[in-house]
């Protein structure tokens, strides 16, 4: 128990800075770098309380696909270079003050919820309890039975959330050749090809 | 040292969730900041859901992290295309340029 709090206490630690670095550090790439940071640490953070599979899934899932699309948009659109032009004292200070008494305010809201909750020390986990499962087994038993549904509706949010992604930034563009299906396909014999009858010893002759 | 509860994960997952909100406000270069600290929150509900869901001994809420997951990375996509296309148009995602709305 002793070295699970150790642990505990470490990648929290990790989490809350990198959090932290990933709103005030100056340049966007950097951000980027700590948000993976931070998704790494709750990531197993979820595989220190028992749940396996999500940590992995939030390893592949975030770290791999979301962290990785950020930063390819900030290496594309090139932001780094101007994000120092534009930076006025006094709206920073406007916004530090706002920002900060809603932060400190909804943290102690937070803080209520939590202090109501009346919760018992020892902290099983799920797989411990039925056991002979994985972690894993366990959500494909009710994740594929119980909520085929909800499992199915996200798939549909994610085919269109592609569609949409790729519709707002798709552009045609100039001067390039393009396949064009329908007039590959309509395509006729008497547009195509032409029969010549060729005397022998003049041959043909072709003009275009 | 003192046992690791319920508690310690709530903590760090409204520190988590206070840090994305105050990211948002104190935002002043551009808009990626904000789908990260956007990110952050929806990261620190996941947090809550996965200890509750340990805690209950109860794996809905495992489920349901993994649906807000999904959630996230569409939300993610569909906001990276936004921006990209935006920058196009306009040449600038700084958050004090982007007054078209005049919100």
């Amino acid at each position: 128990m002793q070295a699970h709090s150790l642990f505990f206490y470490f990648f929290s630690l990790i989490t809350v800075f990198s959090a932290f670095m990933v709103i005030v550090s100056r340049n966007t790439v950097y951000s980027v770098f700590f948000l993976i940071l931070v998704f790494v640490s709750v990531s197993v953070l979820f595989i220190m309380i028992g749940a396996e599979f999500l940590g992995m899934i939030m390893l592949i899932v975030y770290v791999g696909a979301v962290a990785v699309l950020f930063l390819f948009v900030v290496m594309m659109l090139n932001v780094t270079e101007q994000s120092t032009k534009r930076t006025t004292r006094k709206g920073f200070i406007n916004h530090v003050s706002v920002g900060s008494i809603v932060g400190v305010i909804i943290f102690l809201e937070i803080v209520v919820v939590i202090g109501g909750w009346k919760y018992k020390n020892n902290f099983d986990s799920l797989t411990a309890v039925n056991s002979g499962l994985t972690n894993t087994h366990a959500i494909g038993n009710i994740l594929y039975t119980d909520y085929i549904h909800l499992f199915q509706i996200s798939g549909l949010i994610l085919l269109i959330a592609m569609v949409g992604a790729i519709t707002l930034t798709f552009s045609k563009r100039e001067n390039v050749k393009r396949q064009n299906y329908f007039a590959q396909i309509e395509r006729e014999k008497v547009s195509a090809v032409s029969l010549v009858n060729v005397e022998s010893d003049k041959g043909v002759k072709i003009d275009d | 040292m003192i046992e690791i509860g319920l508690g310690h994960y709530l903590t760090l997952a409204a520190i988590i969730f206070v840090i994305g909100i105050v990211g948002i406000f104190l935002n002043r270069k551009n808009v990626i900041i904000i789908l990260m600290s956007i990110e952050l929150i929806l990261l620190s509900v996941n947090v809550n859901l996965v200890s509750f869901s340990i805690y209950l001994q109860d794996l809905v809420g495992q489920v349901f992290t993994m649906f807000i997951l999904t959630v996230a990375a569409a939300e993610a996509a569909v906001g990276l295309a936004i921006i990209v296309i935006y920058f196009k148009n306009k040449g600038s995602i700084h958050v004090e340029q982007i007054s078209s709305l005049k919100g």
